[in-house]
C-alpha cells in the first residue's frame, strides 16, 4: 500500500468526469439521503410513511439512473475505463469524505443510537421516528436503529445490485449472483425476521441464512430459551442453526467452494459485492497483507470458539436429571470435535499445510488448554479472571462492532470492499479452511495463455495476488477467495475459469508453461 | 561463478533470470534503461485507460529481486566487445560477463513516411512510449484527434485507448479487412464491424503518405494515399515492430533483421544469446516466422536458454502455436493454425461458424484431404488450451473436434453455450450427422 502514492506522472485526466445524466441521478439520490439526513436534526415534515416513501424512491431512482448514464449507451464488455482517476475510486478527496461519513454513521448507530432518534420508553424522534410507519406495518413494532440500518442496507444491496447487474450485463455468473444476493438480503434479512416477529413474538430475531460464527449469539441464553420456549417453531429453527454449521454448510463448501456463501447468500458479501464494487481494487496484494490477514483472521476464529463454549458453558448445569447436557458433558464434545477435526487434518492433509500446520496446531492447543482450564480451575462460567459474559461484550464490542462494521463498512472507499470478510470474519475463515482442504472448487488456469497484465489482481477483492498463480499455470486454490468471479470477468486473454471438478490434480504447479517443448515440460516438472 | 547478464528486462530476460536461478546459484545482472522493475507490456494500455496504476502491471513486489539475488541495473548498453566480454554503457561505466543474453525486444517499424519524427508522432510499444502519450493526448481538449496507421494489435489497442478518453480517432489500415493478413475473411469483417461499433473511423485499403508539421514542428494533419488530409493532433505509428538491435551493429554478433539465432539461441559468438522479440532463427521452426515477437514465445525462449546456461543444453522447440487478444470488447483466442486466405495452404479448408446477433464466432481449419484438425480461432468463446493441445498432438480430425467441443470449452459458468448451433451448422455444411458429447469432467481432467 506504501507504493501507492508513489503513483506516476501518467494517472492523468480523463475518463473521470461524470456525464449530465449522472449528476442529475446525483443530485436525485443525494435528495432522497438529504431528506434522511434532516430527520437527524429532528425536523418534522409530517406524514412520516410519505416522507419515508419519497426518500427511499428517490435514493432507488438516482442509483438507477446513475447506473443508466454510465452503462446503457456503452457496448457490453470490461466498465473499468477511469477507475483509478475517480476521486471516488482512487482513494481520492471524495473516498475519504465517504470514508468519515460511514464510519460516523456508523459509530452513532453502534454506539450512540439516540442521536438517530431512539427512545427507549417512549415514541421515537428523528430518523427512526420515520422509519416507525413501515415497522408497524412489517412486525407492529416501533422501528429501531437497527430497522433504519436493515432497510437502509437492504435498498443499498437492491439498488447498487441493479447497477452491478447492468455492468455486468455480459456475464451471466455475475448477474445471477447478484439476483441470488439481493433475494437472500430482501427475502431472508429484511422480510421473514420481521414477519416471523409478528407471527410469534417469544421468537428470536432470526436471520436464517446467517449462521455460526457470522451470528455469534445464536447460542446465548436468551436466544435459547426463546428457541425453547417457541416450541416446535423454535426447536426446528435451533436445529437448523446447528445443522447449519455441521451439515449444510460443509457439504455445500465441499461441492461449490465458499462462494455458495460468500457472494451468493451472505448479507456483508452482498453489500460488499454490490455498494462496494466500486472499491475492490483497494484491497492490499502484498505478501505482508497476506500474512497479516492470516494472523488475523484466524485469531477471531480462535476467539469467537473459546467465546461461544464459555457463554454456552456458563448457563449450563452440572445435573443430569435437570437436562441432558451438562458442563462437563458439552465442554468434552467441544474437545472431541476439535481433536477430530485436527487430528483428520493433520493424517490426510499434512503434506499440502506445511508451514501453516505449525500455526494450525498453535490454534488447536490454545483452545484445547484453555478449555482445560476453564473447566478445572474456574467457577461457572468464569475463564481464569474473564467472566463469560465479560468475554461475549469484548467479542461482541471489538470484532461484531468495530471490525464489521466501523472498519469493515465504513472504510470501505479507503481499504476496499472486503476487509471484514477478508481480516474479521470467523465464518469466512472457517469456510476458506474447508475450501483449501476439502472441496472440489478452484480457479483454473488456463494453459500458457497468461500474459501477467495484472487485472485479476487488481480487482481482487480480497486481496490474492491471482497473476502470480495464473503466469505460472497453477490454479488458484486460495481459502480466502469468495468467488465473486471478477477475475475471470476482468482477464482479457481469457484465463482464469470458476469451477468445480474433480479433487485429484486440483492444486498443481507447474514450472514450465504449456507451448513450451514437451520434453522439456516433462524435465522441469519432474524435478 | 559465472556472471550472467541480461541486456532487457522483459518478459523473455526476467523469464530466463527466473529460471537460472532456480536451476543454479549464479550470479545474475538484469540491464534495462526502460524501467526499474519488470513489468507487463502488454498491460500498458490499462494504465492509460485507468483500469490499474503503473505499479499494477509490475508481477513481483519489489523485494522479490532481491530476495532471489537478482540483480537490476538502470543503465543503457551501447556496445558490446564481444573479445574482452564487456559492455559499455551510455555515462561510460563498464559491466564484464562470461554470458551474455540479448533480449531487448522490439521498436515501432517507420517506414521512412515524411514527418514520421515530428512530435505528436509515436508508436506505442515501451514504457516511455505511454509517458508520452500522456503528455500527447491527456483528454479531447488537447488532442482533437489522433490518427493511427497501421491495422494490427498494437492500433485497435491504442484506438481502444483513445476512445476510452473520447478521443475521436481515424483508423488508416492498409489492407482491404482489418488484420486480414491473420484472420480469414468472416472473422476480419466481425472485427471490422465492431472497429466502427465502437465510434472508430476505420479507412481500410488506406495508406499514410505523410505527415503535415505546424510551426512548432508538431504534427498537425496527416495526408493519405487517397488524397485526404485528415487533421490531427496526434499519430499513431502501429505498422508492426523490429527488433531493437541498433547497438550490435559493430559487435561482430551475425545480425539479420534480429540477432540471429541456432535452435539452442545461441549467436555466432560464444556465449552470447539472444531471445525474445529480437532473436531471428536461422529458418522458421513449422510454420512460425524466424522471428515471432510474441510475449509467449519470449517467455518460452527465456525456460528453453536457461536449462542450456545451466548446463543442461536444450534446443528451443515451441509446441503447438497458440496465442490470443482482446480486440475491444471481442476476446480472441487461437491455437493450432488457422490462416487467412493470404496464407492458407492448398489443402486447408475452413469451417466458419458466426452467431446471428452477437460478436461471437470461430473458424476452425482442418485438412480437407484427412480431415484433420489443424487449429482453431474462436472470437468470443473461451476455449482450453490443455484440450486443443492435446488434440493436436493426437492427430484428431475434426469431426473428433466437434465431438467433444464441449469438453473445450472454457466460458464462466451459465454463459450461453454454442456448441449445438456450432455443430448444427457443421453437420449441415459438411452434411454429417455429428451428436457432440455432454462435457466431461472425466475427459477434460485425464487430458489435462
Amino acid at each position: 500500500m506504501g507504493n501507492l502514492n508513489r503513483s506516476m506522472s501518467l494517472a492523468g485526466e480523463p475518463p473521470k468526469a461524470l456525464n449530465t445524466g449522472q449528476k442529475l441521478a446525483v443530485i436525485t439520490g443525494m435528495t432522497g439521503m438529504g431528506i434522511l439526513i434532516l430527520q437527524l436534526f429532528n425536523l418534522n415534515l409530517g406524514n412520516s410513511a410519505l416522507w419515508l416513501s419519497i426518500a427511499i424512491l428517490a435514493i432507488f431512482a438516482g442509483i438507477i439512473w446513475f447506473s443508466q448514464a454510465a452503462y446503457a449507451h456503452k457496448h457490453k464488455g470490461i466498465k473499468n475505463d477511469g477507475v483509478w482517476f475517480k476521486s471516488m475510486s482512487s482513494r481520492g478527496v471524495l473516498a475519504w469524505m465517504a470514508g468519515i461519513a460511514l464510519t460516523g454513521f456508523y459509530i452513532v448507530l453502534y454506539f450512540y443510537p439516540q442521536y438517530l432518534g431512539l427512545v427507549k420508553d417512549g415514541d421515537n424522534t428523528g430518523l427512526i421516528a420515520l422509519f416507525d410507519p413501515l415497522s408497524k406495518a412489517l412486525s407492529g413494532n416501533p422501528a429501531s436503529q437497527w430497522f433504519v440500518y436493515g432497510t437502509l442496507y437492504t435498498v443499498a444491496i437492491l439498488a447498487f445490485g441493479a447497477k452491478f447487474i447492468w455492468k455486468y450485463r455480459h456475464n451471466k455468473y455475475e448477474q445471477l449472483r447478484t439476483v441470488s444476493v439481493m433475494f437472500f438480503q430482501t427475502a431472508f434479512a429484511f422480510f421473514i425476521p420481521e414477519i416471523m416477529a409478528r407471527l410469534n413474538g417469544d421468537l428470536p430475531y432470526y436471520d436464517l441464512k446467517n449462521m455460526w460464527p457470522l451470528n455469534y449469539y445464536n447460542f446465548e441464553r436468551y436466544r435459547i430459551n426463546g428457541f425453547i420456549d417457541s416450541g416446535s417453531v423454535g426447536m426446528t429453527m435451533l436445529f437448523f442453526g446447528i445443522i447449519s454449521i455441521f451439515v449444510i454448510s460443509p457439504f455445500l463448501t465441499y461441492k461449490y467452494g465458499k462462494r455458495w456463501y460468500c457472494s451468493w447468500v451472505c448479507g456483508c458479501g452482498g453489500l460488499a459485492e454490490t455498494a462496494g464494487d466500486s472499491f475492490r481494487q483497494l484491497s492490499d496484494k502484498s505478501k505482508f497483507a497476506w500474512k497479516v490477514e492470516r494472523w488475523v483472521v484466524h485469531s477471531v476464529v480462535v476467539f469467537v470458539t473459546l467465546m461461544t463454549t464459555a457463554v454456552i458453558y456458563s448457563y449450563l448445569g452440572n445435573d443430569t436429571s435437570k437436562y441432558w447436557l451438562t458442563k462437563t458433558m458439552f465442554i468434552s464434545g467441544v474437545a472431541i470435535i476439535l481433536t477430530a477435526v485436527f487430528a483428520w487434518v493433520m493424517i490426510y492433509k499434512r503434506d499440502e499445510l506445511e508451514k501453516d500446520a505449525k500455526y494450525g496446531a498453535i490454534g488447536y492447543f490454545t483452545i484445547i488448554a484453555v478449555l482445560i482450564g476453564m473447566h478445572f480451575f474456574s467457577g461457572s462460567g468464569n475463564i481464569f479472571i474473564f467472566k463469560a459474559e465479560t468475554l461475549r461484550t469484548t467479542y461482541s464490542f471489538l470484532i461484531g462492532s468495530v471490525f464489521s462494521g466501523v472498519i469493515g463498512t465504513g472504510f470501505y472507499p479507503i481499504l476496499g470492499n472486503r476487509v471484514w470478510c477478508r481480516f474479521g470474519c470467523p465464518m469466512a475463515a472457517i469456510l476458506g479452511f474447508q475450501q483449501r482442504m476439502f472441496s472440489k472448487f478452484r480457479i483454473t488456469t488456463n494453459g500458457g495463455q497468461c500474459i501477467s497484465c495484472g487485472n485479476c489482481s487488481t480487482y481482487c477483492e480480497m486481496g490474492i495476488d491471482v497473476r502470480a498463480y495464473a503466469q505460472k499455470g497453477a490454479n488458484i486454490v486460495r481459502s480466502s477467495c469468495v468467488g465473486c468471479g471478477i477475475c475471470s470477468a476482468v482477464c482479457p486473454r481469457g484465463v482464469l475459469k470458476l469451477e468445480n471438478g474433480p479433487e485429484k490434480g486440483r492444486i498443481d504447479s507447474k514450472e514450465v508453461l504449456l507451448g513450451n517443448d514437451v520434453d522439456l515440460m516433462d524435465l522441469v516438472n519432474k524435478n | 561463478m559465472d556472471h550472467i547478464v541480461i541486456i532487457g528486462n522483459g518478459i523473455s530476460g526476467v523469464t530466463l533470470a527466473r529460471h537460472i536461478r532456480k536451476l543454479s546459484d549464479k550470479r545474475i545482472t538484469i540491464i534495462s534503461a526502460e524501467s526499474d522493475y519488470f513489468f507487463s507490456r502488454t498491460a500498458l494500455m490499462y494504465v492509460y485507460m485507468g483500469h490499474m496504476k503503473f505499479e499494477h502491471t509490475q508481477p513481483y513486489e519489489n523485494w522479490f529481486w532481491k530476495k532471489n539475488r537478482i540483480d537490476l541495473m538502470n543503465g543503457f548498453v551501447e556496445k558490446v566487445d564481444t573479445d574482452s566480454k564487456k559492455l559499455l554503457l551510455k555515462g561510460g561505466s563498464t559491466v564484464s560477463y562470461d554470458k551474455l543474453v540479448i533480449a531487448t525486444g522490439s521498436k515501432p517499424n517507420k517506414f521512412g513516411w515524411p514527418g514520421q519524427d515530428l512530435k505528436g508522432v509515436q508508436g506505442l510499444y515501451s514504457k516511455q512510449d505511454l509517458e508520452m502519450l500522456e503528455k500527447n493526448a491527456p483528454n479531447n481538449k488537447v488532442c482533437n484527434r489522433a490518427v493511427i496507421v497501421g491495422g494490427g494489435l498494437i492500433g485497435i489497442e491504442m484506438a481502444e485507448m483513445l476512445r476510452s478518453r473520447e478521443i475521436p480517432v481515424t483508423f488508416l489500415v492498409r489492407e482491404k479487412s482489418f488484420w486480414n493478413g491473420v484472420l480469414p475473411a468472416g472473422e476480419s469483417a466481425m472485427i471490422n464491424e465492431h472497429i466502427i461499433e465502437h465510434h472508430i473511423d476505420l479507412q481500410l485499403d488506406t495508406n499514410l503518405e505523410k505527415i503535415i508539421a505546424d510551426d512548432n514542428g508538431h504534427a498537425k494533419a496527416v495526408v493519405t494515399d487517397k488524397g485526404e488530409t485528415i487533421e490531427c493532433n496526434v499519430v499513431g505509428l502501429t505498422a508492426g515492430v523490429a527488433p531493437n538491435i541498433d547497438f550490435l551493429k559493430d559487435s561482430g554478433i551475425e545480425i539479420g533483421r534480429g540477432v540471429k539465432v541456432n535452435r539452442f539461441l545461441e549467436t555466432n559468438i560464444k556465449d552470447v544469446y539472444a531471445i525474445g522479440d529480437c532473436a531471428e532463427q536461422h529458418e522458421g521452426i513449422g510454420s512460425r516466422r524466424p522471428i515471432e515477437a510474441v510475449w509467449y514465445t519470449g517467455r518460452m525462449m527465456g525456460e528453453t536458454l536457461a536449462q542450456t546456461i545451466c548446463g543442461n543444453p536444450r534446443k528451443y522447440n515451441p509446441g503447438h502455436w497458440f496465442n490470443s487478444a482482446k480486440f475491444l470488447d471481442v476476446e480472441y483466442q487461437t491455437y493450432g493454425w488457422v490462416f487467412s486466405e493470404r496464407g492458407k495452404k492448398e489443402n486447408e479448408q475452413h469451417f466458419h461458424w458466426r452467431h446471428p446477433e452477437e460478436k461471437i464466432c470461430i473458424t476452425v481449419a482442418f485438412d480437407k484431404d484427412t480431415n484433420q484438425f489443424l487449429g482453431i480461432n474462436t472470437f468470443g468463446i473461451r476455449m482450453r488450451h490443455e484440450i486443443f493441445d492435446q488434440w493436436l498432438t493426437e492427430n484428431k480430425d475434426i469431426d473428433h473436434v466437434m465431438t467433444y467441443l464441449k469438453d473445450a470449452n472454457f466460458d464462466p459458468e451459465f454463459y450461453n453455450l454454442h456448441e449445438d448451433a456450432i455443430v448444427a451448422k457443421y453437420n449441415s455444411d459438411y452434411n454429417k450427422n455429428i451428436n457432440p458429447k455432454k462435457k466431461s469432467w472425466k475427459r477434460i481432467f485425464s487430458i489435462a
